[in-house]
């Protein structure tokens, strides 16, 4: 185990009696010490063009007083570091009188090994990998123009010390490698883009070759784009793939069901508990304990031990995702759901892994389903706003359906929908449920984390494709 | 406090030193201090307070062409060496880079002016507060507000940059910011918008009420909104969705991505981009200027660029690396634009409304659908139906889409430019993009 103090002059009696009377008068809040080692490395334009290696260390200190949170970080490890913080934070609530929740849950089994996915495999062997890539795209196909190929890898240690004493640490390896390749035909340039990673090592992905599938995915993306046509503009039925399409499910209903935005009451969720908020047999949950998948957590950023939250069963809205703050204004028990992007940052409740689970009906029954419509393959990025409800999210890879049959693919286009109905136009659910990847990472509140999302293929019956051609 | 120069530049030539006697033939280092404060409130009650002080170290060393690079926190000495060590055994097993090198020293910045980017004055906590609360007041005078957050920040920053040919400068910026994000609400729906303001001096931001007042409005504004029907009409953009077409145009004119090929406007210099009546200016030295920089992210002096006259194009943002695949000298854009702005336009914000008898004004966009290899834009957009210059009723869950092409040789600009960010634009039209509706 990592001891963050060991060359400052803290010990850790220190440490636990400034936490104590800092958070004495307190509701709730914990010191979190982490340090991450990180590397990435990028090839590209044929060329190794950075490696960077970087570490830091630092803690946050958090008190909680009712509502109001005082937040103090610092990459300054010493006592006089910690006491001005500890100074700070009682400074900003004066007057605070809460009832400190002692009880902290049992610890879950480990989803992820204690590695250091950087330190397992010699930078040699990454810069050969890399370089393998761009050979082999570049000879694959003579229109491959561009070839972006990195690695990124980081272990991330943490500890949570609460008043009282107890401590509670979790190791978490985290890997990513990333290929895009622009192909180039006629003066008409195209970008695909592949990933994969999680918590687990190098080795684990690229074993028996599997880089080559990488880059055959991001090249066939790109190839398929060449030839795309104007997207169509107007409402349609979309039949969404399986896998990374799941992201849908994240922007249009996953941030509305955080509790933050419920207790506020500004999400377009939160009096619709109980209710039916999705068609039959659609069920969705918001899982943190899959072996090494990029989203799982032994326990949260608040050491709370992940679990397999039930947001939607059937239809039916079961529970938000919740952190302490708000699980505790809410009456309610915190699922495991507070995370943050590092020490910087503020606890938010955040997905983990999120997804629509199977049905019983086939891909190509919906494609048979479709007079007029499009078959959304892939995505780039989404976007929600939670307060409208409105979603967003961008094709990278689709095509028209015409009378029930796959037609010519389609350029880019973003589709737009509505969170609280979308669900409900779900007229099918595939059963062909697929993780993604592992290559999410989810934005909110200028704070990134890793997440994972899964779904099974889908007919949805309305939604309005942002296309060119009317 | 925010460390001193002393205590920066005292790190960066330990580290200089340590790299050049491991054997390094140049090197290069970033050493910064940033010290935030952030007060919060959600519905006329402190939410949050937030100190965040951060040291930031990133060390670049080259044997020769080969180039490596490290970051860390901690600026202990003990640890600097053991990074500065596994930095330099990076360096040797990276493969060469021709191109890899410091910048040119006769480009290195020279006198340096005083831009006047740092403000001493601070606020205490319980002043930022006493800010938020009558932000809050006005925000929430009007019943439809159902909820409030707000925020506070003030940023103090210093840093150096040093390299072993010699270059050591650095100088302290400030900034203060606040926000209001506010919901309404009425028996159709529910929305959000939002007001802020944000610069190097205290005196400057928007005053607390008016900021509250403007958010509220803006949010009551977009009750009730409908959606309407797919059609290619004309689009009016606000001035905080026009300046992002700006920075698209940044990102797709910047040396990496000309060299790397991926940009729409590559092999566009001196071509028509824009309609004839557009002028792209960025200006590095404008005083108290948010996006001002004495010279970029290498130490290379930046002065200003006049990057599109009468809609050619004339300047790529060049830095050295990919200046040296370009054959072209750094303007000193490493890092990317300054002051980026429109030239205004000819006419007023009211001409601009009546120019088309039907037309869509868009206040917000979501969504990352812009692809600057291929210049395809498509985004989900909220905002106004304007008919003959009157605002009629809201509009939502519609996508805009069209290519920057097209988009940029269709564009009209109103007179109305301010300089409130580091990337402006006055009120803008473009023809002929499509709305996809119901």
């Amino acid at each position: 185990m990592a001891n963050f103090f060991d060359k400052s002059d803290l010990t850790r009696k220190d440490v636990d009696e400034i936490v104590s009377d800092t958070l004495k008068n307190c509701d709730d809040g914990e010191l979190y010490f982490e340090n991450s080692k990180s590397e990435s490395i990028l090839l590209d334009d044929n060329k190794i063009k950075s490696s960077n290696y970087s570490s830091d260390l630092g803690f946050g200190f958090r008190a909680v007083s009712n509502e109001v949170v005082a937040y103090s970080h610092s990459n300054e490890i010493s006592k006089d570091s910690l006491k001005s913080s500890s100074k700070n934070l009682k400074s900003t609530l004066k007057s605070s009188k809460g009832i400190y929740n002692h009880e902290i849950p049992k610890t879950n089994n480990k989803f992820y090994d204690d590695i250091n996915p950087i330190e397992q495999k010699t930078l040699d062997s990454k810069l050969e990998v890399l370089n393998k890539v761009n050979d082999y795209l570049r000879k694959k196909d003579s229109k491959v123009k561009q070839v972006t190929a990195s690695f990124s890898g980081e272990q991330k240690s943490i500890e949570i010390i609460r008043s009282g004493g107890e401590a509670l640490t979790d190791i978490r390896p985290l890997i990513r490698f990333n290929v895009s390749v622009m192909l180039e035909k006629n003066g008409r340039k195209e970008t695909g883009v592949y990933g994969i990673g999680g918590r687990q090592s190098y080795d684990d992905y690229l074993k028996d070759d599997n880089w080559k599938n990488v880059c055959e995915e991001a090249l066939r993306i790109a190839s398929v784009n060449l030839d795309s046509k104007p997207a169509p503009a107007g409402e349609m039925k979309v039949v969404l793939g399986p896998g990374w399409p799941a992201i849908l499910i994240h922007e249009a209903i996953g941030h509305g069901l955080e509790g933050d935005f419920n207790r506020k009451k500004t999400s377009a969720f939160h009096n619709l508990m109980g209710q039916k908020v999705a068609s039959e047999g659609v069920t969705i949950v918001d899982d943190g304990t899959i072996d090494k998948r990029r989203g799982s957590l032994t326990i949260d950023d608040e050491g709370t031990p992940t679990e397999r939250t039930v947001l939607i069963e059937n239809g039916i809205l079961k529970n938000f995702m919740q952190d302490r703050l708000n699980a505790r204004l809410m009456n309610t028990r915190s699922t495991g759901s507070g995370r943050r992007e590092n020490y910087k940052h503020i606890v938010l409740p955040r997905m983990r892994n999120t997804m629509m689970l199977s049905g019983t009906q086939t891909q190509d029954e919906m494609i048979k389903s479709v007079d007029k419509g499009i078959f959304a393959v892939s995505f780039g990025g989404g976007q929600v706003d939670i307060t409208s409800g409105k979603f967003v999210f961008n094709c990278t890879e689709a095509y028209e359906i015409n009378n029930g049959k796959i037609g010519s693919p389609i350029k880019g286009a973003t589709l737009i929908g509505d969170g609280p109905s979308i669900l409900k136009e779900v007229s099918m659910v595939g059963n062909d449920m697929m993780m993604d990847p592992g290559i999410g990472t989810c934005g909110k509140a200028g704070q990134g984390v890793p997440v994972g999302v899964a779904q099974p293929s889908i007919l949805i019956n309305k939604m309005t494709v942002g296309g060119t051609k009317l | 406090m925010v460390k001193n120069q002393e205590y920066l530049k005292t790190k960066a030539s330990y580290c200089l030193d340590l790299a050049k006697k491991l054997g390094a033939t140049d090197a290069s280092v970033t050493v910064g201090n940033s010290i935030s404060e952030t007060v919060s409130f959600r519905n006329k009650a402190l939410d949050e307070s937030n100190r965040s002080d951060s040291l930031a170290i990133s060390i670049e060393t080259y044997i020769d062409k080969k180039k490596s690079s490290i970051s860390s926190s901690n600026l202990l000495e003990e640890n600097l060496q053991t990074l500065i060590k596994k930095c330099f055994e990076t360096t040797k097993i990276t493969p060469e880079d021709e191109f890899n090198s410091l910048p040119d020293k006769n480009l290195l910045a020279k006198n340096i002016k005083n831009l006047n980017l740092y403000d001493e004055s601070h606020l205490e906590n319980d002043q930022k507060i006493h800010y938020l609360k009558e932000l809050e007041e006005t925000a929430s005078i009007d019943k439809k507000i159902i909820n409030t957050e707000s925020g506070f920040t003030e940023n103090k920053s210093n840093f150096i940059l040093a390299n072993s040919d010699g270059f050591c400068d650095g100088y302290k910026s400030s900034s203060f910011t606040a926000s209001s994000v506010t919901v309404a609400k009425d028996e159709n729906s529910m929305e959000r918008d939002y007001e802020f303001t944000s610069r190097c001096h205290l005196n400057d931001i928007i005053k607390a009420k008016e900021l509250g007042e403007i958010a509220a409005n803006q949010t009551i504004k977009k009750l009730s909104p409908k959606k309407i029907g797919s059609d290619k009409i004309s689009i009016i953009f606000d001035k905080r969705i026009s300046k992002g077409f700006l920075s698209s145009f940044a990102g797709a004119i910047s040396s990496s991505a000309i060299a790397r090929g991926t940009s729409f406007l590559k092999d566009k210099i001196n071509q028509q981009v824009f309609s004839n009546s557009i002028n792209v200016i960025d200006k590095p030295d404008l005083i108290k200027g948010m996006g001002s920089q004495s010279f970029d992210s290498e130490g290379v002096k930046s002065e200003t660029l006049n990057l599109v006259n009468d809609g050619i194009l004339k300047n790529y943002l060049v830095d050295t690396y990919n200046g040296k695949k370009l054959n072209l000298k750094s303007n000193g854009r490493s890092g990317g634009s300054t002051n980026l702005y429109f030239e205004n336009g000819q006419i007023s914000y009211e001409e601009l409304l009546k120019m088309h008898s039907r037309c869509l004004y868009v206040t917000e966009t979501i969504g990352h659908g812009t692809n600057l290899v291929t210049g395809d834009y498509s985004v989900g957009a909220t905002g106004f139906l304007v008919e003959n210059g009157e605002f009629k009723y809201p509009v939502n869950e519609i996508t805009i889409a069209g290519n920057f092409n097209d988009m940029f040789k269709n564009i009209a600009l109103a007179n109305d430019l301010e300089f409130k960010y580091s990337v402006n634009a006055p009120t803008m039209t473009i023809d002929g993009m499509t709305v996809a509706g119901k």
